[in-house]
Protein backbone atom coordinates (compact mmCIF):
# COMPACT_ATOMS: atom_id res chain seq x y z
CA UNK A 1 0.00 0.00 0.00
CA UNK A 2 3.02 2.21 0.56
CA UNK A 3 4.54 1.27 -2.79
CA UNK A 4 2.81 4.02 -4.76
CA UNK A 5 3.77 6.56 -2.13
CA UNK A 6 7.41 5.44 -2.15
CA UNK A 7 7.63 5.73 -5.93
CA UNK A 8 6.04 9.16 -5.83
CA UNK A 9 8.52 10.23 -3.17
CA UNK A 10 11.45 8.82 -5.14
CA UNK A 11 10.53 10.74 -8.27
CA UNK A 12 9.84 13.87 -6.27
CA UNK A 13 13.36 13.50 -4.84
CA UNK A 14 14.83 12.99 -8.30
CA UNK A 15 13.15 16.04 -9.80
CA UNK A 16 13.91 18.30 -6.82
CA UNK A 17 17.54 17.19 -6.57
CA UNK A 18 18.23 16.68 -10.25
CA UNK A 19 21.80 18.00 -10.16
CA UNK A 20 23.25 15.44 -7.70
CA UNK A 21 21.13 12.73 -9.32
CA UNK A 22 22.56 13.64 -12.71
CA UNK A 23 26.09 13.57 -11.29
CA UNK A 24 25.47 10.10 -9.85
CA UNK A 25 23.98 8.97 -13.16
CA UNK A 26 27.00 10.24 -15.11
CA UNK A 27 29.39 8.51 -12.73
CA UNK A 28 27.53 5.24 -13.09
CA UNK A 29 27.46 5.71 -16.86
CA UNK A 30 31.20 6.35 -17.13
CA UNK A 31 32.05 3.51 -14.79
CA UNK A 32 29.88 1.10 -16.75
CA UNK A 33 31.41 2.29 -20.01
CA UNK A 34 34.95 1.75 -18.73
CA UNK A 35 34.06 -1.67 -17.38
CA UNK A 36 32.22 -2.55 -20.56
CA UNK A 37 35.27 -1.76 -22.64
CA UNK A 38 37.75 -3.21 -20.20
CA UNK A 39 36.19 -6.60 -19.52
CA UNK A 40 36.44 -7.76 -23.18
CA UNK A 41 39.92 -6.24 -23.51
CA UNK A 42 41.21 -8.12 -20.47
CA UNK A 43 39.67 -11.30 -21.79
CA UNK A 44 41.13 -10.74 -25.25
CA UNK A 45 44.62 -10.12 -23.96
CA UNK A 46 44.68 -13.09 -21.62
CA UNK A 47 43.07 -15.14 -24.37
CA UNK A 48 45.78 -14.16 -26.84
CA UNK A 49 48.47 -14.78 -24.27
CA UNK A 50 47.12 -18.26 -23.65
CA UNK A 51 46.99 -18.94 -27.36
CA UNK A 52 50.60 -17.89 -27.75
CA UNK A 53 51.54 -20.13 -24.87
CA UNK A 54 49.74 -22.96 -26.66
CA UNK A 55 51.95 -22.44 -29.70
CA UNK A 56 55.15 -23.20 -27.81
CA UNK A 57 56.43 -26.36 -29.52
CA UNK A 58 59.51 -28.55 -29.90
CA UNK A 59 60.46 -29.70 -33.39
CA UNK A 60 62.28 -32.98 -33.72
CA UNK A 61 63.88 -33.37 -37.16
CA UNK A 62 64.17 -36.94 -38.30
CA UNK A 63 67.35 -38.14 -39.99
CA UNK A 64 66.98 -38.14 -43.75
CA UNK A 65 66.11 -41.45 -45.37
CA UNK A 66 64.53 -43.04 -42.31
CA UNK A 67 62.04 -45.88 -42.82
CA UNK A 68 58.45 -45.88 -41.70
CA UNK A 69 59.26 -48.46 -39.00
CA UNK A 70 62.02 -46.29 -37.59
CA UNK A 71 59.70 -43.32 -37.47
CA UNK A 72 57.02 -45.27 -35.62
CA UNK A 73 59.61 -46.40 -33.09
CA UNK A 74 60.83 -42.84 -32.66
CA UNK A 75 57.33 -41.54 -32.21
CA UNK A 76 56.60 -44.04 -29.45
CA UNK A 77 59.85 -43.09 -27.72
CA UNK A 78 59.00 -39.41 -27.87
CA UNK A 79 55.49 -40.03 -26.57
CA UNK A 80 56.95 -41.80 -23.55
CA UNK A 81 59.01 -38.73 -22.62
CA UNK A 82 57.81 -36.73 -19.63
CA UNK A 83 55.76 -33.52 -20.20
CA UNK A 84 54.96 -34.39 -23.81
CA UNK A 85 51.35 -33.42 -24.52
CA UNK A 86 50.80 -34.34 -28.13
CA UNK A 87 52.98 -35.35 -31.03
CA UNK A 88 52.24 -34.44 -34.64
CA UNK A 89 54.03 -35.94 -37.60
CA UNK A 90 54.72 -33.50 -40.39
CA UNK A 91 56.12 -35.24 -43.41
CA UNK A 92 58.49 -33.63 -45.91
CA UNK A 93 55.64 -33.01 -48.36
CA UNK A 94 53.30 -31.68 -45.70
CA UNK A 95 56.01 -29.33 -44.42
CA UNK A 96 56.56 -27.95 -47.90
CA UNK A 97 52.85 -27.43 -48.37
CA UNK A 98 52.63 -25.46 -45.08
CA UNK A 99 55.66 -23.38 -45.99
CA UNK A 100 54.11 -22.60 -49.38
CA UNK A 101 50.89 -21.56 -47.72
CA UNK A 102 52.69 -19.21 -45.34
CA UNK A 103 54.79 -17.59 -48.00
CA UNK A 104 53.42 -18.37 -51.47
CA UNK A 105 55.71 -16.02 -53.37
CA UNK A 106 58.95 -17.54 -52.12
CA UNK A 107 57.82 -20.94 -53.35
CA UNK A 108 56.09 -19.68 -56.49
CA UNK A 109 58.82 -20.96 -58.76
CA UNK A 110 58.39 -24.46 -57.38
CA UNK A 111 61.20 -26.41 -55.81
CA UNK A 112 63.32 -26.77 -58.93
CA UNK A 113 65.71 -24.10 -57.76
CA UNK A 114 66.26 -25.91 -54.50
CA UNK A 115 66.80 -29.18 -56.30
CA UNK A 116 64.09 -30.98 -54.36
CA UNK A 117 62.31 -30.65 -51.08
CA UNK A 118 64.88 -29.54 -48.50
CA UNK A 119 62.62 -29.98 -45.49
CA UNK A 120 63.13 -32.96 -43.16
CA UNK A 121 60.37 -35.13 -41.73
CA UNK A 122 59.42 -33.53 -38.43
CA UNK A 123 57.75 -34.50 -35.18
CA UNK A 124 56.11 -31.45 -33.62
CA UNK A 125 55.73 -31.84 -29.84
CA UNK A 126 53.24 -29.70 -27.91
CA UNK A 127 54.29 -29.80 -24.23
CA UNK A 128 51.74 -30.32 -21.50
CA UNK A 129 53.21 -27.46 -19.47
CA UNK A 130 54.69 -24.77 -21.74
CA UNK A 131 56.71 -23.48 -18.77
CA UNK A 132 58.87 -26.62 -18.66
CA UNK A 133 59.47 -27.02 -22.36
CA UNK A 134 63.25 -27.00 -22.01
CA UNK A 135 63.08 -30.23 -19.99
CA UNK A 136 61.86 -32.05 -23.10
CA UNK A 137 64.71 -30.69 -25.14
CA UNK A 138 67.21 -31.70 -22.46
CA UNK A 139 65.78 -35.22 -22.40
CA UNK A 140 65.71 -35.72 -26.19
CA UNK A 141 69.06 -34.04 -26.81
CA UNK A 142 71.16 -33.64 -23.68
CA UNK A 143 74.18 -31.36 -23.83
CA UNK A 144 77.58 -33.03 -24.03
CA UNK A 145 80.58 -31.61 -22.08
CA UNK A 146 81.38 -29.24 -24.96
CA UNK A 147 77.91 -27.72 -24.79
CA UNK A 148 76.77 -29.28 -28.05
CA UNK A 149 73.44 -30.98 -28.11
CA UNK A 150 73.61 -34.67 -28.94
CA UNK A 151 70.36 -36.54 -29.78
CA UNK A 152 69.66 -39.34 -27.31
CA UNK A 153 67.46 -41.41 -29.58
CA UNK A 154 68.32 -43.06 -32.85
CA UNK A 155 66.81 -41.40 -35.89
CA UNK A 156 66.86 -37.87 -34.47
CA UNK A 157 68.83 -35.46 -36.54
CA UNK A 158 68.25 -32.36 -34.52
CA UNK A 159 65.96 -30.99 -31.74
CA UNK A 160 64.85 -27.42 -31.90
CA UNK A 161 62.55 -25.36 -29.72
CA UNK A 162 63.45 -21.83 -30.80
CA UNK A 163 64.59 -21.43 -27.23
CA UNK A 164 64.98 -17.66 -27.09
CA UNK A 165 61.60 -17.00 -28.72
CA UNK A 166 59.83 -19.35 -26.34
CA UNK A 167 61.38 -17.75 -23.30
CA UNK A 168 60.37 -14.30 -24.47
CA UNK A 169 56.81 -15.35 -25.14
CA UNK A 170 56.50 -17.05 -21.80
CA UNK A 171 57.75 -14.10 -19.76
CA UNK A 172 55.71 -11.62 -21.81
CA UNK A 173 52.42 -13.48 -21.39
CA UNK A 174 53.04 -13.82 -17.64
CA UNK A 175 53.60 -10.10 -17.37
CA UNK A 176 50.52 -9.32 -19.45
CA UNK A 177 48.40 -11.50 -17.18
CA UNK A 178 49.63 -9.86 -13.98
CA UNK A 179 49.29 -6.36 -15.42
CA UNK A 180 45.77 -6.83 -16.71
CA UNK A 181 44.62 -8.45 -13.48
CA UNK A 182 46.09 -5.58 -11.45
CA UNK A 183 44.59 -2.95 -13.73
CA UNK A 184 41.18 -4.59 -13.61
CA UNK A 185 41.26 -4.71 -9.81
CA UNK A 186 42.29 -1.04 -9.56
CA UNK A 187 39.66 0.03 -12.05
CA UNK A 188 36.84 -1.80 -10.32
CA UNK A 189 37.89 -0.42 -6.95
CA UNK A 190 38.06 3.14 -8.31
CA UNK A 191 34.65 2.81 -9.97
CA UNK A 192 32.92 1.54 -6.85
CA UNK A 193 34.52 4.25 -4.71
CA UNK A 194 33.49 6.91 -7.20
CA UNK A 195 29.88 5.76 -7.39
CA UNK A 196 29.59 5.43 -3.61
CA UNK A 197 31.04 8.90 -3.13
CA UNK A 198 28.69 10.56 -5.59
CA UNK A 199 25.69 8.93 -4.00
CA UNK A 200 26.94 9.96 -0.57
CA UNK A 201 27.16 13.56 -1.73
CA UNK A 202 23.67 13.58 -3.15
CA UNK A 203 22.25 12.17 0.08
CA UNK A 204 24.37 14.40 2.29
CA UNK A 205 22.70 17.42 0.73
CA UNK A 206 19.42 16.07 2.03
CA UNK A 207 20.39 15.07 5.55
CA UNK A 208 18.22 17.79 7.10
CA UNK A 209 15.24 16.36 5.34
CA UNK A 210 15.99 12.94 6.80
CA UNK A 211 16.37 14.49 10.26
CA UNK A 212 12.91 16.07 10.06
CA UNK A 213 11.38 12.82 8.85
CA UNK A 214 12.79 11.04 11.88
CA UNK A 215 11.35 13.77 14.07
CA UNK A 216 7.77 13.16 13.01
CA UNK A 217 8.14 9.46 13.66
CA UNK A 218 9.02 7.92 10.31
CA UNK A 219 10.58 4.47 10.59
CA UNK A 220 13.99 3.94 9.02
CA UNK A 221 12.65 1.89 6.13
CA UNK A 222 9.91 4.41 5.47
CA UNK A 223 12.64 6.99 4.91
CA UNK A 224 14.99 4.59 3.14
CA UNK A 225 12.74 3.12 0.44
CA UNK A 226 12.39 6.27 -1.68
CA UNK A 227 16.16 6.71 -1.58
CA UNK A 228 16.74 3.10 -2.59
CA UNK A 229 14.25 3.41 -5.44
CA UNK A 230 16.04 6.58 -6.54
CA UNK A 231 19.33 4.67 -6.43
CA UNK A 232 17.92 1.81 -8.49
CA UNK A 233 16.52 4.24 -11.03
CA UNK A 234 19.77 6.22 -11.34
CA UNK A 235 21.83 3.02 -11.60
CA UNK A 236 19.49 1.54 -14.18
CA UNK A 237 19.44 4.67 -16.32
CA UNK A 238 23.22 4.96 -16.15
CA UNK A 239 23.58 1.30 -17.08
CA UNK A 240 21.12 1.54 -19.99
CA UNK A 241 22.88 4.60 -21.41
CA UNK A 242 26.27 2.90 -21.07
CA UNK A 243 24.98 -0.22 -22.84
CA UNK A 244 23.54 1.92 -25.61
CA UNK A 245 26.87 3.67 -26.15
CA UNK A 246 28.71 0.34 -26.05
CA UNK A 247 26.34 -1.12 -28.62
CA UNK A 248 26.86 1.84 -30.92
CA UNK A 249 30.63 1.56 -30.56
CA UNK A 250 30.52 -2.18 -31.20
CA UNK A 251 28.36 -1.81 -34.30
CA UNK A 252 30.40 1.01 -35.81
CA UNK A 253 33.98 0.09 -34.91
CA UNK A 254 34.45 -3.50 -33.81
CA UNK A 255 32.08 -5.36 -36.11
CA UNK A 256 33.49 -3.99 -39.44
CA UNK A 257 37.01 -4.66 -38.19
CA UNK A 258 36.07 -8.20 -37.31
CA UNK A 259 34.95 -8.82 -40.87
CA UNK A 260 38.21 -7.58 -42.30
CA UNK A 261 40.68 -9.11 -39.85
CA UNK A 262 39.96 -12.61 -38.75
CA UNK A 263 42.58 -12.14 -36.06
CA UNK A 264 40.33 -9.84 -33.98
CA UNK A 265 37.69 -12.49 -33.64
CA UNK A 266 40.11 -15.15 -32.53
CA UNK A 267 40.32 -14.64 -28.75
CA UNK A 268 37.32 -15.82 -26.78
CA UNK A 269 35.49 -12.86 -25.22
CA UNK A 270 32.33 -12.52 -23.17
CA UNK A 271 29.05 -12.66 -25.10
CA UNK A 272 27.61 -9.22 -25.64
CA UNK A 273 24.15 -9.98 -24.12
CA UNK A 274 25.84 -11.47 -21.05
CA UNK A 275 28.04 -8.39 -20.75
CA UNK A 276 24.94 -6.18 -20.91
CA UNK A 277 23.21 -8.12 -18.15
CA UNK A 278 26.30 -8.08 -15.94
CA UNK A 279 26.76 -4.33 -16.39
CA UNK A 280 23.10 -3.49 -15.68
CA UNK A 281 23.00 -5.65 -12.59
CA UNK A 282 26.23 -4.18 -11.28
CA UNK A 283 25.02 -0.61 -11.85
CA UNK A 284 21.69 -1.15 -10.12
CA UNK A 285 23.19 -3.10 -7.22
CA UNK A 286 26.00 -0.63 -6.57
CA UNK A 287 23.79 2.45 -6.57
CA UNK A 288 20.92 0.93 -4.60
CA UNK A 289 23.28 -0.47 -1.98
CA UNK A 290 25.19 2.80 -1.94
CA UNK A 291 22.00 4.74 -1.20
CA UNK A 292 20.85 2.40 1.54
CA UNK A 293 24.23 2.21 3.26
CA UNK A 294 24.97 5.93 3.08
CA UNK A 295 21.61 6.73 4.68
CA UNK A 296 22.49 4.67 7.71
CA UNK A 297 24.65 7.43 9.12
CA UNK A 298 21.88 10.00 8.98
CA UNK A 299 19.24 7.67 10.35
CA UNK A 300 20.93 7.46 13.74
CA UNK A 301 19.02 10.26 15.41
CA UNK B 1 3.94 -3.94 25.67
CA UNK B 2 4.31 -2.49 22.23
CA UNK B 3 3.50 1.13 21.78
CA UNK B 4 0.79 1.74 19.25
CA UNK B 5 -0.46 5.09 18.11
CA UNK B 6 -3.15 6.40 20.39
CA UNK B 7 -2.86 3.56 22.88
CA UNK B 8 0.18 5.01 24.60
CA UNK B 9 -1.59 7.83 26.27
CA UNK B 10 -5.18 8.64 26.81
CA UNK B 11 -6.08 12.21 26.79
CA UNK B 12 -7.55 13.80 29.85
CA UNK B 13 -10.95 15.43 29.63
CA UNK B 14 -10.79 19.02 28.50
CA UNK B 15 -10.12 21.56 31.23
CA UNK B 16 -8.60 19.37 33.85
CA UNK B 17 -9.34 20.98 37.18
CA UNK B 18 -6.26 22.57 38.63
CA UNK B 19 -5.81 22.67 42.38
CA UNK B 20 -5.42 26.20 43.64
CA UNK B 21 -2.58 25.49 46.03
CA UNK B 22 0.93 26.71 45.39
CA UNK B 23 2.32 23.16 45.29
CA UNK B 24 2.62 21.13 42.06
CA UNK B 25 -0.45 19.11 41.28
CA UNK B 26 -0.41 15.37 41.70
CA UNK B 27 -2.58 14.21 38.85
CA UNK B 28 -4.53 11.02 39.24
CA UNK B 29 -3.06 7.92 37.58
CA UNK B 30 0.34 7.78 35.91
CA UNK B 31 1.72 11.18 35.04
CA UNK B 32 2.23 11.82 31.34
CA UNK B 33 5.81 12.83 31.94
CA UNK B 34 7.93 11.81 34.87
CA UNK B 35 11.63 12.46 35.40
CA UNK B 36 13.35 10.60 38.20
CA UNK B 37 16.72 12.01 39.21
CA UNK B 38 17.66 12.49 35.58
CA UNK B 39 21.17 13.70 34.76
CA UNK B 40 22.65 14.35 31.35
CA UNK B 41 26.36 14.98 31.04
CA UNK B 42 27.51 15.64 27.46
CA UNK B 43 30.81 14.35 26.12
CA UNK B 44 33.37 16.78 27.33
CA UNK B 45 31.74 17.21 30.72
CA UNK B 46 29.15 19.89 29.98
CA UNK B 47 26.22 19.43 32.33
CA UNK B 48 22.89 19.44 30.52
CA UNK B 49 20.68 18.32 33.35
CA UNK B 50 21.53 17.37 36.92
CA UNK B 51 19.35 15.16 39.13
CA UNK B 52 16.16 16.65 37.80
CA UNK B 53 12.86 15.20 38.96
CA UNK B 54 9.40 16.29 37.87
CA UNK B 55 5.92 14.96 37.27
CA UNK B 56 3.58 16.40 34.73
CA UNK B 57 0.00 15.20 34.82
CA UNK B 58 -2.54 14.81 32.04
CA UNK B 59 -3.80 17.97 30.46
CA UNK B 60 -1.27 20.20 32.18
CA UNK B 61 0.34 23.23 30.55
CA UNK B 62 3.90 23.62 31.76
CA UNK B 63 6.53 26.26 31.04
CA UNK B 64 10.17 25.25 31.33
CA UNK B 65 12.03 28.49 31.90
CA UNK B 66 15.59 29.56 32.51
CA UNK B 67 18.54 31.22 30.87
CA UNK B 68 20.22 29.89 27.75
CA UNK B 69 22.12 26.73 28.57
CA UNK B 70 20.12 25.91 31.70
CA UNK B 71 18.95 22.57 30.31
CA UNK B 72 15.55 23.36 28.77
CA UNK B 73 16.38 21.99 25.35
CA UNK B 74 18.22 19.04 26.88
CA UNK B 75 15.05 18.22 28.76
CA UNK B 76 12.90 18.37 25.60
CA UNK B 77 15.37 16.27 23.61
CA UNK B 78 15.53 13.70 26.38
CA UNK B 79 11.73 13.42 26.37
CA UNK B 80 11.64 12.58 22.66
CA UNK B 81 14.54 10.19 23.06
CA UNK B 82 16.80 12.16 20.81
CA UNK B 83 19.30 11.94 23.68
CA UNK B 84 19.84 9.28 26.29
CA UNK B 85 20.10 10.32 29.94
CA UNK B 86 23.42 9.68 31.69
CA UNK B 87 21.59 8.68 34.87
CA UNK B 88 18.07 8.41 36.18
CA UNK B 89 14.97 7.37 34.32
CA UNK B 90 12.37 9.12 32.20
CA UNK B 91 8.83 7.80 32.04
CA UNK B 92 6.32 8.79 29.41
CA UNK B 93 2.82 7.64 30.34
CA UNK B 94 4.38 5.28 32.86
CA UNK B 95 6.69 3.67 30.29
CA UNK B 96 10.41 3.88 30.95
CA UNK B 97 12.18 5.29 27.88
CA UNK B 98 15.10 3.06 28.73
CA UNK B 99 12.97 0.07 27.71
CA UNK B 100 11.99 1.65 24.41
CA UNK B 101 14.42 0.19 21.91
CA UNK B 102 15.67 1.87 18.76
CA UNK B 103 12.99 0.35 16.58
CA UNK B 104 10.21 1.68 18.77
CA UNK B 105 11.48 5.25 18.82
CA UNK B 106 9.47 6.23 15.72
CA UNK B 107 6.32 4.86 17.38
CA UNK B 108 7.07 6.90 20.49
CA UNK B 109 7.56 10.05 18.44
CA UNK B 110 4.23 9.62 16.69
CA UNK B 111 2.66 10.12 20.09
CA UNK B 112 4.61 13.28 20.81
CA UNK B 113 4.04 16.41 18.78
CA UNK B 114 7.10 18.64 18.54
CA UNK B 115 7.47 22.31 17.69
CA UNK B 116 10.86 23.97 17.34
CA UNK B 117 12.29 27.45 17.23
CA UNK B 118 13.55 26.86 13.68
CA UNK B 119 10.28 25.17 12.57
CA UNK B 120 12.06 22.17 10.98
CA UNK B 121 9.79 22.01 7.95
CA UNK B 122 10.69 20.02 4.85
CA UNK B 123 11.92 22.77 2.52
CA UNK B 124 10.95 21.13 -0.78
CA UNK B 125 7.38 20.30 0.12
CA UNK B 126 4.32 22.51 0.17
CA UNK B 127 2.51 23.39 3.38
CA UNK B 128 -0.05 20.71 2.61
CA UNK B 129 2.59 18.04 1.95
CA UNK B 130 4.52 18.95 5.09
CA UNK B 131 1.48 18.33 7.24
CA UNK B 132 0.42 15.30 5.21
CA UNK B 133 3.84 13.68 5.67
CA UNK B 134 3.30 13.08 9.39
CA UNK B 135 0.07 11.27 8.52
CA UNK B 136 1.66 9.29 5.69
CA UNK B 137 4.29 8.16 8.16
CA UNK B 138 1.68 6.46 10.34
CA UNK B 139 0.06 4.85 7.31
CA UNK B 140 -3.10 6.93 7.31
CA UNK B 141 -5.32 6.21 4.28
CA UNK B 142 -5.28 8.85 1.58
CA UNK B 143 -8.90 9.81 2.08
CA UNK B 144 -8.30 10.56 5.75
CA UNK B 145 -5.28 12.67 4.85
CA UNK B 146 -7.33 14.65 2.34
CA UNK B 147 -9.91 15.31 5.02
CA UNK B 148 -7.68 16.04 7.98
CA UNK B 149 -4.95 18.23 6.49
CA UNK B 150 -7.20 21.06 5.23
CA UNK B 151 -9.08 20.88 8.52
CA UNK B 152 -6.02 21.38 10.69
CA UNK B 153 -4.64 24.06 8.36
CA UNK B 154 -7.92 25.95 8.67
CA UNK B 155 -7.60 25.64 12.43
CA UNK B 156 -4.17 27.30 12.41
CA UNK B 157 -5.36 29.92 9.93
CA UNK B 158 -3.45 28.87 6.84
CA UNK B 159 -6.24 27.62 4.60
CA UNK B 160 -5.19 30.02 1.85
CA UNK B 161 -1.53 28.95 1.78
CA UNK B 162 -1.97 25.23 1.22
CA UNK B 163 0.28 25.08 -1.81
CA UNK B 164 2.97 27.53 -0.79
CA UNK B 165 6.46 26.35 0.03
CA UNK B 166 7.89 27.10 3.49
CA UNK B 167 10.29 29.76 2.20
CA UNK B 168 7.32 31.70 0.83
CA UNK B 169 5.84 32.07 4.32
CA UNK B 170 6.59 34.42 7.19
CA UNK B 171 8.15 33.08 10.39
CA UNK B 172 4.83 33.08 12.20
CA UNK B 173 3.15 31.23 9.36
CA UNK B 174 5.92 28.63 9.24
CA UNK B 175 5.52 28.07 12.95
CA UNK B 176 1.79 27.61 12.41
CA UNK B 177 2.55 24.93 9.83
CA UNK B 178 4.83 23.14 12.25
CA UNK B 179 2.15 23.29 14.95
CA UNK B 180 -0.37 21.91 12.49
CA UNK B 181 2.04 19.10 11.67
CA UNK B 182 2.65 18.39 15.34
CA UNK B 183 -1.04 18.26 16.15
CA UNK B 184 -2.59 16.72 13.05
CA UNK B 185 -2.72 13.21 14.48
CA UNK B 186 -3.75 14.49 17.91
CA UNK B 187 -0.82 13.34 20.02
CA UNK B 188 -1.44 13.22 23.77
CA UNK B 189 1.76 15.18 24.44
CA UNK B 190 3.05 18.30 22.74
CA UNK B 191 6.62 19.50 23.28
CA UNK B 192 7.61 22.96 22.15
CA UNK B 193 11.20 24.17 22.27
CA UNK B 194 11.26 27.98 22.13
CA UNK B 195 8.25 28.10 19.79
CA UNK B 196 8.26 31.91 19.84
CA UNK B 197 12.01 32.38 19.95
CA UNK B 198 12.23 33.79 16.43
CA UNK B 199 8.99 35.75 16.42
CA UNK B 200 7.87 39.24 17.36
CA UNK B 201 5.65 39.66 20.46
CA UNK B 202 2.44 40.10 18.48
CA UNK B 203 2.98 36.95 16.42
CA UNK B 204 4.11 35.12 19.54
CA UNK B 205 0.74 35.70 21.15
CA UNK B 206 -0.97 34.14 18.15
CA UNK B 207 1.29 31.08 18.35
CA UNK B 208 0.82 30.74 22.09
CA UNK B 209 -2.95 31.01 21.59
CA UNK B 210 -2.78 28.07 19.24
CA UNK B 211 -0.77 26.02 21.69
CA UNK B 212 -3.16 26.96 24.46
CA UNK B 213 -6.11 25.86 22.36
CA UNK B 214 -4.42 22.56 21.76
CA UNK B 215 -3.93 22.23 25.51
CA UNK B 216 -7.64 22.91 26.05
CA UNK B 217 -8.48 19.82 23.99
CA UNK B 218 -6.79 17.78 26.72
CA UNK B 219 -3.29 17.52 25.28
CA UNK B 220 -0.47 17.83 27.77
CA UNK B 221 1.82 20.66 26.71
CA UNK B 222 5.39 21.37 27.73
CA UNK B 223 6.83 24.65 26.44
CA UNK B 224 10.47 25.54 26.91
CA UNK B 225 10.82 29.28 26.61
CA UNK B 226 12.60 32.38 27.80
CA UNK B 227 9.73 34.64 26.75
CA UNK B 228 9.14 36.15 30.19
CA UNK B 229 6.27 38.41 29.14
CA UNK B 230 4.33 35.43 27.86
CA UNK B 231 4.95 33.34 30.96
CA UNK B 232 3.95 36.17 33.26
CA UNK B 233 0.72 36.80 31.37
CA UNK B 234 -0.37 33.20 31.08
CA UNK B 235 0.13 32.23 34.71
CA UNK B 236 0.52 28.51 34.18
CA UNK B 237 2.74 26.02 35.93
CA UNK B 238 6.39 27.13 35.75
CA UNK B 239 9.42 24.91 36.21
CA UNK B 240 12.61 26.93 36.42
CA UNK B 241 15.97 25.40 35.60
CA UNK B 242 19.34 26.85 36.46
CA UNK B 243 22.55 25.16 35.38
CA UNK B 244 20.73 21.89 34.84
CA UNK B 245 18.94 21.88 38.20
CA UNK B 246 15.28 22.44 38.89
CA UNK B 247 15.21 25.42 41.23
CA UNK B 248 11.51 26.25 41.21
CA UNK B 249 8.28 24.45 40.37
CA UNK B 250 5.06 26.29 41.02
CA UNK B 251 1.54 26.42 39.68
CA UNK B 252 0.47 29.63 37.99
CA UNK B 253 3.92 31.12 38.42
CA UNK B 254 5.81 34.05 36.97
CA UNK B 255 8.93 33.89 34.82
CA UNK B 256 10.79 35.18 37.90
CA UNK B 257 9.42 35.05 41.39
CA UNK B 258 8.32 38.48 42.58
CA UNK B 259 11.28 40.70 42.70
CA UNK B 260 11.43 44.31 43.83
CA UNK B 261 13.20 46.96 41.82
CA UNK B 262 15.93 47.03 44.44
CA UNK B 263 16.49 43.30 44.25
CA UNK B 264 16.65 43.51 40.48
CA UNK B 265 19.16 46.33 40.73
CA UNK B 266 21.33 44.21 43.01
CA UNK B 267 21.16 41.34 40.56
CA UNK B 268 21.99 43.59 37.65
CA UNK B 269 25.07 44.95 39.35
CA UNK B 270 26.26 41.72 40.91
CA UNK B 271 25.49 38.96 38.45
CA UNK B 272 25.95 40.53 35.08
CA UNK B 273 28.68 38.92 33.06
CA UNK B 274 29.36 36.16 35.56
CA UNK B 275 26.16 34.19 35.14
CA UNK B 276 25.77 30.76 33.61
CA UNK B 277 25.77 32.15 30.10
CA UNK B 278 27.66 30.52 27.36
CA UNK B 279 26.76 26.88 27.92
CA UNK B 280 25.86 25.14 24.74
CA UNK B 281 22.34 23.89 24.62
Amino acid sequence: MHVGFFFKEAFRGLSRNSAPALAALLTVLLTALVLGVFIPIVQATTGTANEVRGRVAVDVYVTAGSTAAERTQLREAIERTANVGSVDFISKAEGLRQAKEKNPRAFAEGTELLGGNPLPDTFRIIPEDPGRVSAIVDRLAPKDPNGERVPSLAGIDEVRNKESDTDKILSATGLVKILTAGLAALLIFASVALVANTIRLSIFSRRREVEVMKLVGATNWFIRWPFVIEGIFVGFMGGVLAVLLLTIAKETFIDPLEERFALLAAPETIDFPLLVIVLLLACVAVSALGSALTLRRFLRV
Amino acid sequence: MAITPRSLLERAPARAPLPATGKPARAAGAPVVELREVSKIYDGGTVGLERASMRIGRGEFVFLVGATGCGKSTCIRLLMKELEPSAGSILIAGKDLDHVDRKQVPLLRRNIGTVFQDYKLLPNRTVYDNVAYSLQVIGEPRQEIRRKVPDILRLVGLSTKLHNFPDQLSGGEQQRVSIARAFVNHPPLLLADEPTGNLDPETSIGIMQLIYRINRTGTTVVVATHDSAMVDKMRRRVIELREGRIVRDELSGLYRPDESTTEFAVRLRGEMGVGAEGHPN
